[in-house]
């Protein structure tokens, strides 16, 4: 078995890399390119730690295997602040969002994915759109009311493209 | 009076109670700048942008990835440990196994029982038995999958019940068993009486019993188990590790390593999530450590989820027949409980959960007669440990099942019961002597009552729909540490150079629960200075002052009180040094806003900066140190030690919920959650800590549960060891109850366990007003909801 040449684009910058063929997105990223905000929280897509954006895309990277992505565009946490800081980052942080830390990379990168589709979430919304990602420490409420501020802010003053991918 | 206040999303509400002061308010402070108004905390920013390094996000130069071989069978003589084929495989750097140590550890002094892998035999499914440091983990992997070993099947004890037989001494688990049993796999037994129990159940009016069974439950926390071990060229060990209490690691570490403990450091990376899960010293600590040793290259161990469930310490299977009396006004008489706990493989804290399950049913109610017999017994299963709410969770909800039963019984409103019964504010418990000091948990219920309207929908809502209440106490820091020695329980330190930067070490774990920001809030409220200018240093052992960790939510009580006679020496120095600039005596100048200002004459004033410098003259940096140490407490039997806190905390939570007669599944709706910590320092966190252990706690209530079969456990992961998904979670009001503690630090006690307990009886007992069941197995998955609407239905048509 030989690695195999991955071409793709990470945070808007062009990478190219020899992975194994069985090596997930998650261990690529983490790895291979050192961008350890993406968490693996269980490896098997029941955490939603993992979540980053492919093509735009909300995704689990324990799920994805990297060759999979050839030529495709992929947005992590590090990604969302590269320039300034987040709304929904910022909201994560003001609002008790995020406790231990170890989910928040994925909530962050699920919401930004849901708020993209739907800017203007009910609670209802916000809860089905994260209802894939775990969080042991907040009991969800203080999430909730990060979504709800930075997509009220994000309405208001949109953000300038935070990440091209 | 305690103060109520606050509520999930309502943040107006803390600025409305601000300039409420508790007795032990430091004299002379009034600025209140910082204390009580909600703060995020201090590395939330390094948490949403993926900048916080936790331990499996970390490289060293020539590092080597381990796996863990793990015993596939519960309990068997290992015949042959084969490791030749996978020392022989290339990339293979080490390979260990249980000849490498036979040296015992384990949390406490009197439970060192647990090996770095199994040596003769295996314990438990799961066990660690070799380990592999490679230059890949898929070599490391591979090289695992080459180890060969035959088992010799012993006689396995799966059920708590067997544990108890006199058995012969080769079937047993551990050589060490409780004295009193020498022949079987008891671990402790714990027999106490106080009061006349038998009298109280003959003049009582009501006395519900029943018997409980609460399955184990893990942490579930989301980061995996993950260390590096490095051992350097100076011959130091550095260990990077998330730990809760880094303190009994480094005190385990020099044991099983037999190196002084100066020689080695550990330094806490960023916590996962702990929930008492990661406050054990741990066999994968040990492991990555001799891998270091052999390799003298730097060695990384991450666990998988399933590793890591099997790797437990999560709250114990429980089974628990309970009875209480009360009299025709529904007074508290009595308590008697018998209660078996399954302890799994190892001794871990269990010497405490088996106290804890019966001393800890002392409080919130007066309790006159007390008697509990209480067996923590060790079995070929995960070994269970402290997890958040230790050894209080499964007997409060039997008590508190109990006292609702009686209500009903009696036809006094469950809520109005337990209302008659509170312990009161500077009381001491009439045998145990726990001191409660200060109580708001009156206040908390009322305030839950009202925001719920207990009283219209109490017995009023239609069938299937219902409400129910649980209270609970919990202490805020046990007063006698593990290792017996007059050393302080926290200690904190403090240095202030001329940049103005205030740097703090300590070694209490932030484990996101935020501990590093409260300790800045004392002192930047002590010093009167800007949060921002406080930097917490609490990671490595190295510059921290020992403080005894993150269990027993102790922090916020102990270091809290640490920092601020930390604080309080330091701002004696910046007084003396704006008293020399002003000539005004030092005693009277406040602290607030960057500025030490004179009382009497307010255009008198010191800027901070310029006051830090003037009292650096001559002596460079300003250096303070700060302890806590708790007060002798408690009563002069054997075992009155365990329970003892110098505060307690107290909570009232009501649930509303459906539930659903045809398939038993139930849906919490909303739940008000009262508690009272004392003094809310970041009513951010403490509503966080609420909100978390409402959610922990509904997951025990409902859905979580370690399922096994032949002593291996069935769900190991997170697909089918069901947490709470946001789906599940109702909405939760978190209602800040502050009864200013007088020992607290500026009033506090705790709020991170004690939640917990409330919700899972508030559940059963929400249950019950909906369908007319009584839930005795835990959790109350909709198969054994169904089965007791079911028993009811058939009963009924019979009578």
């Amino acid at each position: 078995m030989s690695k195999h040449i991955l071409r793709f684009h990470v945070n808007d910058r062009a990478v190219e890399v020899a992975v194994e063929p069985w090596h997930t997105l998650a261990n690529v990223l983490r790895n291979d390119l050192n961008l350890t905000g993406t968490k693996i929280g269980c490896d098997m897509g029941t955490c939603g730690c993992c979540t980053v954006h492919v093509d735009g895309k909300a995704r689990l990277s324990c799920l994805t295997l990297a060759l999979e992505c050839q030529g495709a565009k992929i947005a992590t946490i590090e990604g969302l602040n590269e320039y300034e800081i987040h709304p929904l980052q910022r909201a994560f942080a003001e609002c008790g969002g995020s406790q231990c830390g170890y989910c928040t990379p994925g909530f962050i990168m699920q919401s930004c994915a849901m708020l993209k589709e739907n800017p203007d979430p009910t609670r209802d919304e916000i809860k089905a759109g994260l209802s894939g990602n775990l969080c042991r420490c907040t009991g969800f409420m203080k999430i909730y009311e990060a979504v709800e501020r930075a997509a009220t802010e994000m309405r208001e003053k949109p953000v300038s493209a935070p990440v091209k991918a | 009076m305690p103060i109520v206040q606050g509520s999930g999303s309502t943040r107006n509400e803390h600025q409305k109670n601000k300039g409420v002061w508790s007795d032990s308010g430091s004299p002379g402070v009034v600025a209140n700048s910082i204390i009580g108004k909600p703060a995020p905390l201090k590395d939330s920013l390094k948490k949403v942008t993926g900048e916080a390094v936790y331990a499996d996000d970390m490289k060293f130069p020539g590092m080597l990835f381990c796996r863990i071989l793990r015993a596939t069978v519960p309990h068997a003589r290992v015949k042959r440990l084969d490791i030749t084929k996978a020392q022989a495989m290339p990339g293979v750097r080490a390979v260990v196994t249980g000849r490498e140590s036979g040296v015992r550890f384990g949390v406490l002094p009197v439970s060192q029982d647990e090996l770095s892998m199994a040596q003769e035999k295996v314990i438990y499914t799961g066990e660690p038995l070799a380990a592999v440091a490679a230059d890949s983990e898929d070599i490391a992997q591979a090289a695992i999958w080459a180890i060969e070993v035959e088992y010799e099947a012993l006689t396995e004890f799966l059920r708590p019940q067997d544990s108890l037989k006199d058995v012969e001494p080769a079937q047993q688990i551990h050589d060490k068993v409780e004295k009193k049993h020498p022949k079987t796999n008891i671990h402790k037994a714990v027999d106490q009486e106080f009061g006349d129990v038998e009298g109280a159940f003959k003049q009582a009016a009501s006395t519900p019993n029943a018997s409980f069974k609460f399955d184990g439950i893990s942490h579930g926390f989301t980061e995996p188990h993950a260390v590096i071990a490095h051992w350097d060229a100076e011959d130091r060990i550095q260990l990077y590790t998330p730990q809760q209490v880094p303190h009994y690691t480094h005190r385990a570490l020099a044991k099983v390593l037999d190196l002084p403990m100066h020689q080695i450091q550990v330094i806490r990376t960023t916590v996962g999530g702990g929930f008492g899960g990661k406050s054990d010293p741990f066999q994968h600590e040990m492991i990555a450590c001799m891998l270091a040793r052999n390799t003298r290259r730097p060695v990384k161990v991450t666990m998988d989820r399933e590793e890591t469930l099997l790797t437990g310490r999560g709250r114990h299977p429980t089974e628990s027949k309970v009875a209480m009396a009360f009299d025709k006004d529904g007074k508290l008489l009595a308590l008697d409980s018998d209660v078996l706990i399954d302890g799994g493989a190892y001794g871990s804290f269990g010497v405490v959960s088996a106290y804890y399950n019966g001393v800890l049913s002392n409080g919130p109610y007066l309790l006159p007669a007390f008697r509990y017999h209480g067996k923590r017994v060790y079995s070929n299963r995960i070994p269970s440990g402290a997890m958040r709410g230790h050894g209080s969770v499964n007997p409060r909800y039997c008590t508190e099942t109990l006292v609702d039963m009686a209500a009903v019984e009696l036809g006094i409103d469950p809520c109005e019961l337990r209302l008659r019964n509170f312990l009161p504010p500077n009381s001491i418990t009439p045998h145990h002597k726990f001191r409660v000091t200060s109580t708001g948990i009156r206040e908390g219920l009322m305030e839950a009552m009202k925001r719920s309207e207990w009283s219209k929908k109490w017995g009023k809502l239609p069938y299937g729909h219902g409400i129910g209440v649980g209270c609970a106490w919990y202490i805020s820091g046990s007063a006698l540490p593990i290792h017996w020695n007059k050393l302080p329980q926290s200690t904190v330190h403090i240095k202030i150079d001329m940049d103005g930067g205030v740097t703090c070490h300590s070694l209490a774990a932030d484990i996101g629960q935020g501990s590093d920001t409260m300790i800045a809030q004392i002192v930047a409220e002590v010093i009167g200075c800007k949060l921002d200018r406080v930097h917490v240093k609490s990671t490595t052992t190295d510059t921290a002052p020992i403080d005894l960790g993150s269990y027993s939510s102790r922090v916020t009580f102990m270091a809290g009180n640490a920092a601020r006679e930390a604080a309080e020496v330091v701002r004696k120095d910046l007084a003396a040094a704006a008293s020399k600039l002003t000539g005004q005596p030092a005693q009277y100048f406040d602290f607030a806003g960057e500025e030490i200002v004179c009382r009497s004459k307010p255009s008198v004033r010191v800027g901070f900066m310029e006051a830090l410098h003037e009292a650096q003259a001559d002596r460079g940096a300003l250096i303070a140190s700060g302890s806590y140490q708790s007060p002798p407490l408690g009563g002069d039997f054997k075992g009155s030690n365990a329970g003892l806190s110098p505060s307690y905390s107290f909570s009232a939570f009501i649930c509303e919920l459906k539930v659903d007669p045809d398939t038993g599944f139930v849906q919490p709706i909303k739940v008000w959650a009262a508690h009272d910590c004392g003094k809310a320092l970041n009513p951010l966190s403490v509503e966080g800590q609420i909100e978390g252990s409402v959610h922990m706690g509904l997951g025990q209530a409902l859905t979580e549960q370690m399922r096994y079969r032949n002593g291996q456990m069935l769900n190991a992961n997170f697909l089918d060891y069901k947490i709470p998904t946001p789906f599940d979670t109702p909405e939760i009001e978190a209602i800040i109850v502050e009864s200013h503690d007088p020992e607290g630090p500026f009033g506090a006690k705790e709020c991170g366990e004690g939640a917990l307990a409330p919700v899972i009886p508030a559940v059963g007992n929400a249950i019950f007003d909906a369908v007319g069941v009584r839930m005795f197995e835990v959790p109350m998955t909709p198969d054994r909801v169904l089965r007791a609407i079911e028993a009811k239905a058939r009963k009924e048509r019979e009578a």
